[in-house]
């Protein structure tokens, strides 16, 4: 007798294993949604952290990394130490400095009116502080306008963003004035939240001359702001200090504001990691789920491998119908856990205002994985369903 | 039948003895021929080996010792993927609890006795449509099987069995779940294949349904105690 072998179409394993699928579909949707949380969780979190990077990064670009601040240090002597006077003019004599500005500490407080007892400043200080201390730190004005150089010498005033909202400064449609230590002051503007300067969001500003000629101010800047060339941060930041102060460089104190946000994007690249290890987890936990729906298949459909084997299909058949069943749940898990990842993703960057980034590897691999994931729990449910012995199958099915 | 056509299925001194602690001899030097186009029916208790027998006939089981030729093919010379194919092309088999998927339509049930022959799906159901045809059901062709009756569904059942024109059919008491009505008409159903000229093997506990066979095996503790007929018909 000359047999043709069997033979099983590409086309009938794939209806089979869709077939059986078919006929269990709230088993087959439950054990691909553990593949699907996973999958989505491990896309989101790739995506929603290049986004909010991003996001980070632009912010970062936009406000520059070239700008430097100098402080008074704590000092060593007695007392606290206090920048000289002559700060802002020796600074701005070093090649490298683009721009500088200062601000200067105003003894006075700010109140909405004459009425309001004298201690309760609302934590808002005053600063005087020139023109270009705007430009320096690429702030933006909400409204009105900054100090200019007419203004600069008169009892004018700029409210920081957080400043305005305490003092109740919501728009300049009508003259406003504030009652700064025991002088009306009229505002000229508002200003955005400075990223780089957020303590000058709690503060009024008012022009340096006239913080000199009106109120109790220091000479000495309680701040300076440095725009360096981007090319010599670095060795610029080294002889601020000296410059600054050439008999005792140690206290003045050289920062860089957007060290502090790219911290934070370090900080989140590490939040992403945890979250990639729970998202893994997930996708174990979703894993093991299909291995055990499909162990269970097994158990459950002795009777159809029993009758299979008796219709012609060889162990390799088998074997292959019951893979292609948990790679499909495993896709279908897959994909839905992609798109999911991905509206998670756009709708939380479009919510936070972040530019959407969805790298490619999250998309690739999050399918990559799940398609993996699908094979190593189809593997063994096959080769077990191909052993089943067919007249044990027949006899015990139930 | 001429003398020189092989026998649809000849058993060789077959014995079958599964393992364990005193180890079973479920067959014991069985040596039978079922020749073509013969309707054979197998009686014995239960345990006494009859669905061994049937198993190993249709090479779902091989013996332990002995061979089993079928249409001539020694089959203990075949590799596993061999027998496959001889079940998949030349063996019907028909079991007492139907073995049908439930999710398909009963033409589809009956198409899958020819899935793993390789053949298109419109063929095999074109295949499966005349056989519906024959055993009664062409009007239910589209029915999932959980709308049929148990007689039905054995019937669905034998067409499976038949839609890829196998050299035999083995049934395995056909008529066990089944009402005496349906139980009749299946029984009928076997003879009319058996007038068309099929080979057919049955299991049964039913004595009146054996002794309208014209030839009977009997089985005790896996031998082969009766054969009301060792001449070919």
């Amino acid at each position: 007798m000359n047999l043709a072998p069997s033979r099983l179409r590409p086309s009938e394993t794939a209806r089979a294993g869709l077939g059986s699928l078919a006929a269990r579909r709230l088993r087959s949707a439950l054990s691909a949604l553990g593949i699907a949380i996973g999958i989505a969780s491990l896309v989101a979190v790739l995506g929603l952290s290049d986004s909010s990077k991003s996001a980070l990064l632009d912010q970062i670009g936009a406000l520059g990394t070239n700008l430097l601040t100098i402080e008074a240090g704590s000092g060593f002597g007695a007392g606290d130490a206090a920048l000289p006077e002559t700060s802002v003019a020796t600074v701005s004599r070093v090649p490298t400095v683009e721009a500088t500005s200062a601000v200067y500490a105003v003894d006075a407080g700010v109140y909405r009116n004459d009425l309001v007892p004298e201690d309760l400043t609302g934590g808002i200080s005053v600063y005087g502080t020139d023109p270009g201390l705007l430009g320096a730190l690429n702030g933006e004005i909400a409204l009105g306008s900054f100090l200019t150089e007419a203004t600069r010498d008169h009892p004018v005033a700029v409210v920081g963003a957080i400043a305005a909202e305490r003092l109740g400064v919501r728009n300049l449609d009508q003259p406003v004035r504030l009652y700064i230590g025991d002088r009306w002051v009229e505002v000229a503007g508002v200003l955005e939240p400075f990223a780089l300067a957020a303590n000058l969001d709690r503060a009024v500003l008012i022009g340096d001359r006239a913080a000199e000629r009106y109120y109790d101010t220091e000479l000495a800047p309680a701040t300076v702001y440095v725009r360096v060339h981007e090319d010599h941060i670095d060795a610029t930041r080294d002889v601020l200090a000296a410059t600054v102060d050439p008999e005792n460089p140690e206290e003045a104190e050289i920062s860089r504001p957007s060290d502090l946000l790219e911290a934070r994007s370090a900080a989140e690249s590490s939040f992403t990691s945890l979250f990639l290890g729970l998202g893994a987890v997930a996708l174990l936990v979703g894993g093991i789920g299909v291995a055990n729906v499909m162990v269970i298949g097994v158990i459950e459909r002795r009777g159809e491998i029993g009758l299979r084997r008796a219709i012609g299909a060889t162990r390799a058949h088998i074997r292959r119908q019951f893979f292609t069943e948990a790679l499909t749940l495993a896709t279908l898990g897959g994909t839905a856990g992609v798109l999911l990842g991905v509206a998670v993703t756009y709708g939380y960057s479009l919510a936070q205002g972040w530019r959407v980034i969805m790298p490619p590897v999250a998309v690739i691999g999050g399918f990559a994985a799940a398609v993996a994931i699908g094979v190593i729990a189809g593997v063994y449910p096959a080769i077990r369903a191909s052993r089943v012995s067919p007249t044990e199958a027949l006899r015990s099915a139930s | 039948m001429s003398e020189h056509q092989p026998p649809a299925i000849e058993l060789r001194g077959v014995s079958k003895i599964y393992p364990g602690s005193p180890p079973v001899k479920a067959l014991d030097d069985v040596s039978v021929q079922i020749g073509r186009g013969q309707i054979v029916a197998v009686v014995g208790q239960s345990g006494s080996g009859k669905s061994t027998m049937l198993n190993v006939m249709g090479t779902l089981d091989q013996p332990t010792s002995g061979s089993v030729l079928i249409e001539d093919t020694d089959t203990s010379l075949l590799t596993d993927n061999q027998l496959s194919a001889i079940r998949g092309r030349r063996v019907g088999f028909v079991f007492q609890r139907f073995f049908l998927l439930s999710g398909i339509a009963v033409i589809d049930n009956v198409a899958n006795g020819l899935l793993y022959t390789g053949a298109t799906r419109p063929h095999r159901r074109k295949a499966a449509e005349a056989v519906l045809e024959r055993v009664g059901l062409g009007a239910r062709r589209w029915h999932k099987p959980d709308e049929l009756s148990g007689g039905e569904m054995q019937r669905v059942a034998i067409a499976r069995a038949l839609v890829g024109e196998p050299a035999f059919v083995l049934a395995d008491e056909p008529t066990g779940n089944l009402d005496s009505a349906s139980s009749n008409s299946i029984i009928e159903l076997l003879f009319s294949l058996h007038d068309e000229g099929r080979t057919i093997v049955v299991i049964t506990h039913n004595e009146a349904i054996a002794a309208a066979m014209p030839r009977q095996l009997q089985i005790l503790d896996g031998r082969l105690v009766r054969d009301t007929g060792t001449v070919p018909q």
